[in-house]
């Protein structure tokens, strides 16, 4: 007894007790395996053939097949088994996966333009958020602006507005000027609705940079501009990095812009993928296989930002 | 004028008290751009863009709640019709019940929330092995775009085929088809709730998390020494500490969730009936497929004052909460 007390005593109270350790882990795996199931199930759904996907009881056990994954990159038509007996012999696996559902391709489906429209839009609008960024961000931080706290309030404020709200007159005004669905009307509008995040996170990571650095760079008849080039930034790699996958993820992940501005030409991948129908209802393997392509990069982001993370999640507001 | 600044921008006694070299550097810089038209070259595009693409509408936007515009009749000429819009929308019974919708839509998730965040959070800061490795796991459902994970729940929670139904029923022996997670207006209302907050109780836990390792140990030693007990230590060291970090979570997430829009849009559509309607698909329908633009552009100054306001005085407890 005595010992016990002795012992509980000797660790220092910040260091949990082995015991509670386990407890707290427990806990912490328990609810981590249950918030994951969701997002495997999606990844198992994409391996499932159509019949699988929805049977019932679901099924956890199943044989894999990559019929979600052509659907998801084919538009096929349905033929009689004679017609299909009479085609020469498939030239690929894909073929024949399809003929085996009594299908043949007819082409490709257009998931591979609104992949490269996610792309072209995300990166566009990301490298043009962090490039004003970055100049704002070490304006702010480095020099005296007149009314900077409120510029910098007025930058953030712009993400008050409900995105429906903001759509209504961006959508008359790309009427005007003939921006709907158009790559450059979004990676504008992206931007705009980037820079806010950009700018705060950014002055952040440069607050922290010591101007000494600079002032050093100055005094040795450097000029400002070439201060900045070769030696603030090259200090601000990191944020500005963590800063240019923030915002890749917004426009990679942004919806309610995407339905309401865009129909075809421009359109990315979140309004698209709901939208992918096989016979009678959503294909679920074809959509499961397209969430689960869209969503790894994602993943990767993640494990890539961890110790940016909620930097980015608050503004900058809280760091670690 | 604080230190930094002198230095960044030499007036001219300082260069006249320094020594002879340093007094050619310092006017040499100055024959490059001065500061202070590299900070407007360096502030102006990001205003220049903002005003474009965020300012020039929005005052578009108040122009038009002045009117009777319907785009989908824009060849009628353009009608101010005053206020009109602002009394039709405060005098009408739907709209405050949207915006009713809306603010429990908003107190319920926020409220769960908090409460598995903050637990979570309390639990990782145990730093139990593998607890990094956890956490970036519990993290993941956040990062999602909220439309694909809207839609992916829809077959989640189908009642036939859907797992969700099928463990509900191995639990609690209810046929799974007996029930329809968001087709039934009892279960709807839970079921946006049940899903925002699984994506987003890890974004409140990061943040507790943040505020619980920035509790100094000092705090709980000498609280050991008093020999203060573990219940004691939380109510009077860790929650008051926690506070404000709670806090801002909680003004990000109810700004969040007063805007939703697209992660329920997917769920239910604002079904069935009207049950999940938050106004942001009110004023979506209004704008988009009613083409009322008056209207929606008076409905979203609205709530746009409504977010701003709130915002400004939590703020305000905020800060002094943190000054306490």
């Amino acid at each position: 007894m005595t010992a016990a007390v002795a012992r509980s005593t000797a660790h220092s109270i910040v260091e949990a007790s082995p015991r509670s350790k386990a407890v707290a882990g427990g806990l912490v795996i328990l609810y981590a395996v249950i918030t994951i199931l969701p997002l495997l199930w999606i990844v198992a759904t994409a391996f499932k053939s159509q019949s699988d996907a929805i049977a019932y009881p679901p099924k956890v056990i199943f044989e894999p097949t990559l019929e979600g994954y052509v659907n998801l990159f084919t538009v096929r038509t349905r033929q009689t088994p004679d017609f299909i007996a009479k085609l020469p012999p498939p030239e690929t696996w894909y073929d024949k996966l399809v003929r085996q559902r009594d299908m043949v391709i007819a082409g490709p489906s257009k998931v591979v333009p609104r992949f490269v429209n996610s792309l072209i839009i995300g990166f566009g609008s990301t490298f043009l958020a962090v490039f004003l960024g970055t100049l704002a961000a070490y304006a702010f931080s480095r020099f005296r602006i007149p009314l900077a706290d409120d510029l910098l309030f007025f930058i953030l404020s712009t993400r008050m507005m409900p995105p429906v709200a903001v759509a209504i007159p961006i959508y008359l005004m790309y009427r005007q000027l003939n921006l709907t669905d158009t790559r450059l009307g979004m990676i504008l509008l992206y931007t705009a609705v980037n820079v806010s995040l950009a700018v705060w996170l950014l002055k952040g990571f440069i607050d922290e940079i010591p101007r000494e650095y600079e002032e050093a760079a100055l005094v040795d008849g450097y000029t400002r501009l070439q201060a900045l080039r070769k030696v603030v930034l090259p200090q601000a790699v990191t944020g500005i990095a963590a800063t240019a996958i923030f915002c890749l993820i917004f426009s990679w992940n942004e919806y309610a812009f995407a339905v309401l501005l865009t129909s075809g030409e421009a359109q990315t991948m979140p309004p698209f993928i709901p939208f992918i129908i096989g016979e009678g209802g959503q294909d679920w393997p074809a959509v499961a296989a397209a969430t689960t392509l869209f969503v790894v990069p994602i993943v990767l982001f993640t494990v890539l930002l961890r110790k940016h993370l909620l930097r980015g999640i608050t503004f900058g507001a809280v760091r670690k | 004028m604080d230190k930094m600044t002198t230095i960044s921008q030499p007036d001219d006694a300082t260069i006249a008290s320094m020594s002879e070299p340093a007094r050619s550097r310092a006017t040499r810089r100055v024959r490059g751009l001065s500061d202070r038209t590299i900070a407007w070259l360096f502030v102006a595009p990001t205003i220049a863009l903002l005003l474009a693409i965020n300012i020039f509408p929005l005052v578009w936007m108040i122009r038009l709640s002045f009117t009777s515009l319907n785009l989908s009749m824009s060849y009628l000429p353009l009608r101010f019709v005053g206020t009109d819009n602002f009394t039709d929308i405060l005098g009408d019974e739907d709209v405050w019940f949207r915006l009713q919708t809306t603010a429990q839509f908003v107190i319920w998730s926020v409220t769960f929330q908090v409460i598995i965040g903050f637990g979570l959070a309390l639990l990782i800061n145990r730093q139990f092995r593998g607890h990094s490795f956890w956490t970036t796991i519990i993290l993941l459902p956040m990062m999602l775009s909220p439309a694909v994970v809207g839609n992916f729940w829809t077959l989640l929670l189908q009642p036939q085929i859907g797992p969700f139904n099928y463990l509900i029923s191995l639990f609690t022996g209810v046929a799974p088809s007996s029930f329809s997670m968001t087709g039934q207006v009892s279960l709807a209302p839970w079921t946006i709730v049940l899903v925002d907050t699984w994506m987003w109780a890890p974004y409140v836990m990061l943040i507790c998390l943040a505020g619980l390792r920035s509790i100094p140990d000092y705090i709980y030693e000498a609280a050991e020494v008093d020999r203060a007990s573990a219940w004691r230590q939380f109510w009077s060291i860790t929650l008051p500490m926690a506070v404000p970090f709670l806090m801002l979570a909680v003004l990000f997430r109810a700004i969040e969730n007063f805007k939703m829009f697209d992660m329920v849009n997917l769920l239910t559509s604002g079904g069935p009936g009207s049950t999940t309607e938050l106004v942001s698909i009110t004023l979506k329908r209004a704008a988009f497929e009613k083409w009322r633009t008056g209207y929606s552009s008076a409905l979203a100054i609205i709530l746009f004052v409504t977010v701003f306001g709130a915002a400004n005085i939590y703020v305000k407890a905020l800060n002094k909460v943190k000054q306490r």
